[in-house]
């Protein structure tokens, strides 16, 4: 069943790919963890005798997930979780590849936290991870961390993750320093003098629930210095969360001028709007926060029209006691590495959003940004696989995740769709074969 | 509606005993939950404990029996006292905790302090909490009926009930009059619960204050919106006004103290330009010369915050009264 034995063939599946556009039956053959060939036809032309043949009818194959805003608590908070937990979450949810934030305790700012991620990562042997590395020493936003030296260990990007970098003149300095090394940087667009102390997005709602509260534009007016510096600096910018109506029309408007930009957008974003905090639930305690239907509806758009390409997880693991709190004294974040999947098929469900276009954004788009070579069902790609039944519907409960801390906003909500099985480099590392 | 004040004792006994009825939620959280029925039988039952704390024997035993604690995160003695005094009238046993000064500061939660309080077994808990949605959020993990004495800047309905409560028995009714809440909206849970319950009476409410001390989407709550204090209290037959604490008086929200008063701070002269028969409030404790003019708050011919204090005890007791009244079939 591994990797190294028999090649297995996964035979009567729907391919979903994204990346060539395909949505139709095909099978695969899986050798030596990669995809030795795939077949745009129910079963396979010339079946060797040797062949593990797995019948998939009534699944879907899909590219393995790339969530690419994963937090865990390694190193420095392992009680909320720990890589170990984060990959076994990120398996049972059909994601293949994780990277995960710097902003641990030490942060990923120097080569050694790199390597101690990626050798980890190695000994747990279940998905892939990659860490981004910190764009500030001690994320203090204002001393440039090792971003050749992390780049050159395995640092995918770079970013301060939740931290705004306040000083325009070292931003400008990351942007153009990180684009030497071919390397994009990520930057929440949130203007911190506005947003500080905020819980919630500005509104009647709030006011009424007596919420902090700081107004959507905050995002808009970091968002515009944001694209001008990159527009300057020629750098790759990753617009990190990007939750509001006003700060996608300034993306469109700087993608139009040929910016190099990739927003991303989180799940939460997507399937939740400030309602959802009405009873004070911790649970929809976010940063950014909540914002109103308007603003989701117009994500969810964009992120049918490619205007944001990625969708993440935006997994923020939060123990209990970080949770029972009063809502404004609580932590911000959500657990989403096992919700991802079935929480985009309910866009689809739901929203009548193409299958492909939300794949895309969790497979291709990352792959693509990143410059993996997972996210296609191609011939010579990593045999990394999510089987599931899109249509099978389920209830959440917290209770029941594999992530060590259980604060899933989608608890108690019905979603459609569950992973049967995941492979990574050809190994199963979620539920089974045969 | 009826006069209790003058009736006799037994009359008063017998007065409270009729109107006695089961709240319908086990909690008292927020004005929001209450409906019309709702909010004119807990005023008409706090105007028969005004009543009875106006007599020698100020006693009922309709807690008996029960216990409540009040859990104070925030100091407050005007209020807990008004909890304490309306708790002891009517026959509980009552135990005053200020967790600021045990262990919550030794990173004890304030669900762990509710859990370990619940254990005891108390059938009342009375919380006041700096953070919005603190009472929401106890009620949810504790067994015992939780009264919101305060949260953030969310709520505070028995002051709003003890707001409407002495509104009524100046003029008679609510419905039809026109209350100005005026200075710092922003931060005031008094305001919000107000607004909730006056306009569920049926008064016309206007805030009036500052834009840097107005919270965003006022409007939309249902009151006018007014940052001139002499528009806004034009005609008013009640005008409400709020604490301003001194520390958001020096250039955060509004330029100084001075500055301040000149334009939101309520003196005869502005006074002038409500109705007639204008009374004044405020929920205290008072700056004097920040944002009202001892002239104005003294003037026992307008002023009604004395009254306030009053039917803050009896108001207090008619919540009280009514959730004990949930807990055992009352005799």
């Amino acid at each position: 069943m591994s990797g190294a034995g028999r090649p297995l063939a996964l035979i009567n599946a729907r391919l979903l790919d994204p990346a060539s556009g395909y949505d139709g039956l095909g099978c695969v053959v899986v050798t030596e963890g990669v995809l030795a060939d795939v077949q745009h036809r129910p079963t396979l032309y010339a079946p060797s005798s040797d062949l593990l043949v797995h019948d998939c009818s009534g699944l879907a194959l899909a590219p393995g997930l790339i969530d690419i805003r994963v937090k865990t608590g390694e190193p420095g908070a392992e009680p909320k979780e720990t890589l170990k937990s984060a990959s076994r979450a990120a398996a049972a949810g059909g994601v293949t590849t994780m990277v995960v934030q710097p902003d641990t305790d030490p942060a990923i700012d120097e080569p050694s936290v790199v390597d101690f991620i990626l050798r980890r990562a190695r000994d747990i042997e279940l998905v892939h991870v990659h860490p981004a590395g910190a764009a500030t020493r001690a994320l203090d936003g204002r001393r440039m961390a090792e971003i050749g030296l992390m780049a050159e260990a395995g640092a995918l990007y770079f970013t301060d993750a939740d931290r705004p970098i306040v000083d325009s003149k070292i931003f400008r300095r990351i942007l153009a320093y990180a684009k030497g090394f071919g390397r994009p940087v990520a930057h929440r667009p949130a203007e911190p003098h506005l947003t500080a102390g905020a819980v919630a997005t500005e509104g009647a709602l709030a006011s009424w629930l007596g919420l902090p509260a700081a107004p959507a534009l905050a995002e808009r007016v970091m968002l515009e210095r944001d694209l001008a510096l990159a527009e300057l600096t020629g750098a790759d910018l990753i617009v990190d969360q990007i939750t509001t109506e006003g700060a996608l029309e300034t993306l469109a408007r700087a993608k139009a001028r040929g910016v190099q930009v990739t927003a991303t957008a989180s799940i939460n974003h997507l399937c939740f709007n400030e309602v959802d905090i009405g009873d004070y639930r911790t649970f929809f305690r976010l940063d950014p926060p909540l914002r109103g239907e308007s603003d989701r509806l117009a994500l969810v758009d964009a992120v049918a029209s490619g205007l944001v390409e990625v969708v993440t997880s935006a997994h923020a693991p939060a123990p209990a006691e970080d949770k029972r709190l009063p809502f404004s004294e609580a932590a911000p974040g959500a657990v989403g590495l096992e919700t991802l999947l079935p929480a985009l098929l309910s866009l689809h469900h739901d929203g009548g959003i193409g299958l492909l276009e939300l794949l895309g954004a969790v497979t291709a788009a990352p792959a693509r940004l990143l410059g993996l070579p997972a996210g296609r069902l191609a011939r010579g790609a990593p045999a990394d696989l999510a089987l599931f039944d899109p249509q099978a519907p389920r209830v959440i409960d917290a209770a029941t995740l594999v992530s060590k801390s259980k604060n899933s906003p989608f608890d108690g909500r019905r979603l459609q769709g569950e992973v049967r099985s995941t492979l990574v480099d050809g190994r199963i590392v979620h539920g089974e074969l045969g | 509606m009826p006069t209790p004040d003058s009736t006799e004792v037994g009359d008063v006994e017998a007065a409270i005993r009729a109107r006695l009825f089961a709240l319908p939620q086990p909690h008292f959280l927020a004005v929001d939950r209450l409906d019309r029925p709702t909010a004119d039988a807990l005023l008409d039952l706090a105007d028969a404990f005004v009543a009875l704390s106006r007599q020698r024997d100020k006693k009922l035993g309709l807690l008996r029996g029960l216990t409540l604690v009040n859990l104070f995160f925030e100091a407050s003695t005007r209020t807990q006292s008004s909890f304490e005094l309306a708790a002891k009238r009517l026959g509980a046993d009552t135990v005053n905790m200020a967790p600021r000064t045990s262990s919550v500061t030794k990173g004890e939660t304030l669900i762990d302090t509710a859990v370990t309080l619940n254990a005891m077994k108390p059938d009342l808990l009375v919380v006041r909490h700096s953070a919005s949605g603190a009472a929401a959020l106890l009620a949810q993990k504790v067994s015992c009926s939780v009264v919101n004495a305060g949260d953030g800047w969310h709520g505070h309905p028995t002051q709003a009930l003890l707001d409407a409560l002495t509104i009524r028995r100046a003029f008679g009714q609510v419905g039809g009059l026109a209350v100005a809440i005026c200075g710092d909206v922003l931060h005031s849970r008094v305001a919000r619960s107000n607004v909730a319950l006056l306009q569920l009476l049926g008064a016309e409410v206007r805030l009036v204050g500052p834009p840097t001390l107005m919270p965003s989407g006022a409007a939309e709550w249902g009151p006018a919106v007014h940052h001139d204090l002499r528009e806004g209290i034009r005609g008013a037959d009640v005008v409400m006004m709020l604490r301003l604490q001194l520390e958001r008086m020096d250039g955060a929200f509004v330029p100084s103290t001075r500055e301040y008063f000149r334009y939101y701070g309520l003196d005869a002269e502005k006074l002038a330009l409500a109705s007639p028969r204008v009374r004044v409030m405020h929920p205290g404790p008072m700056n004097r010369g920040g944002e009202i003019d001892s002239g104005v708050a003294d003037d026992p011919a307008v002023s009604l915050i004395q009254d306030q204090v009053e039917m803050g005890v009896a108001a207090r007791m008619a919540v009280l009264a009514t959730l004990a009244a949930r807990l055992e079939p009352r005799a």
